[in-house]
């Protein structure tokens, strides 16, 4: 009933030793499908341990380019990457991590017009992007078609993450709509601390390998939030809305927005 | 006084205080892009000026952060 080769049971040994995974739960890693939205600080460790857990399919959707200011931080890349598509340069270190694992690339950028017809191919999305349109543009494809995904947003020294499944609190429950574009500064402006990517992606990369596995609990209804000056680790209870413009009982939002650029920031600290 | 937690902190407060004049004696950042939960439920925006803070209450002020590649 399980189709590993000797080879596969030997690279997948530590997880098959976890009495929450064992072989069953290999199996399911390696019939999952899993969409990463951007391959850069987020995506690139989210996408290493996905390639090196096994997971059968890793989609990567993102239409820009390696700069060497990325290399602070999106570890998949390496200074010979530059000016390399960022989809191709991940996939070719995916596939060097772990040749079992099929990995489907979109040299593109998620919009309202593409994101239904990519998202329905996949049964997971984990949200590695920079701004907000695109945030929550992944919020409310996933909603409308109904797919789990994990949410991550790093800023200077900060982090924050959630896990979404159907029926359980979405991005929108929490924050209503993107903040107004002319309100923040920008990305490029606030900058991040490299590590803090791998420390949020690895988290997302943790709850996806949790969900397809069943082991413990996922962070749905939870948003975690750490900052990394102090190591304070929080976790907030959060519910469904039922005046969510998306998931509550009278939805406004019916289909998908294009959002202007919004910028990343909101607190000065 | 009244005891609060606000973020995880116990914060003392004097009563009456409504969500907007703790929003204000917090310094809380960009006000208008904030959002607040009490006691686990989220509080519109346009009843930030009438929630009343009452001894006891557990506040979180939750920031947007898009950064991610």
């Amino acid at each position: 009933m399980f189709d590993f080769t000797e080879e596969e049971l030997n690279r997948y040994s530590r997880h098959i030793l976890l009495k929450d995974v064992g072989v069953e739960g290999q199996e399911k890693i390696k019939n999952a499908k899993v969409l990463v939205v951007g391959a850069g600080g987020l995506g690139s460790p989210v996408i290493l341990y996905l390639a090196a857990a096994g997971i059968g399919t890793i989609g990567i959707i993102d239409g820009d380019v390696v700069d060497i200011s990325n290399l602070q931080r999106q570890v998949i890349h390496t200074t010979a990457d530059i000016n390399r598509y960022k989809a191709e340069s991940a996939k070719e270190k995916a596939e060097k991590i772990n040749p079992h694992v099929k990995v489907v690339i979109y040299k593109d950028f998620l919009r309202a017009e593409n994101a239904l017809d990519i998202i329905k191919d996949y049964d997971f999305v984990v949200d590695g992007t920079d701004n907000f349109p695109v945030k929550f543009l992944i919020n409310d494809a996933c909603v409308m078609a109904g797919k789990p995904f994990s949410h991550g947003g790093i800023l200077r020294f900060d982090g924050q993450t959630f896990t979404h499944k159907p029926g359980c609190a979405c991005y929108r429950c929490i924050f209503n709509a993107p903040p107004p574009k002319d309100l923040v500064p920008t990305c490029s402006q606030a900058g991040v601390l490299g590590a803090i990517a791998g420390m949020l992606g690895t988290i997302q990369a943790a709850e996806v390998l949790k969900y397809f596995t069943g082991a413990g609990e996922l962070l749905t209804d939870k948003l975690l939030t750490f900052n990394a000056k102090t190591m304070d680790f929080r976790k907030i209870n959060v519910h469904r809305r039922d005046t969510c413009p998306i998931c509550g009982s009278n939805p406004t939002i019916t289909e998908l927005i294009d959002y202007e650029q919004a910028a990343c920031d909101l607190t000065n600290r | 006084m009244a005891q609060i937690t606000v973020n995880g902190n116990n914060q003392e407060v004097t009563l009456p205080l409504t969500l907007d004049q703790l929003i204000t004696l917090n310094q809380v950042a960009n006000p208008e892009m904030v959002s607040v939960q009490i006691n686990d439920n989220f509080i519109e925006r346009e009843k930030f000026g009438s929630t009343q803070i009452y001894d006891g209450d557990i506040i979180d002020f939750l920031y947007f952060m898009g950064g991610g590649r």
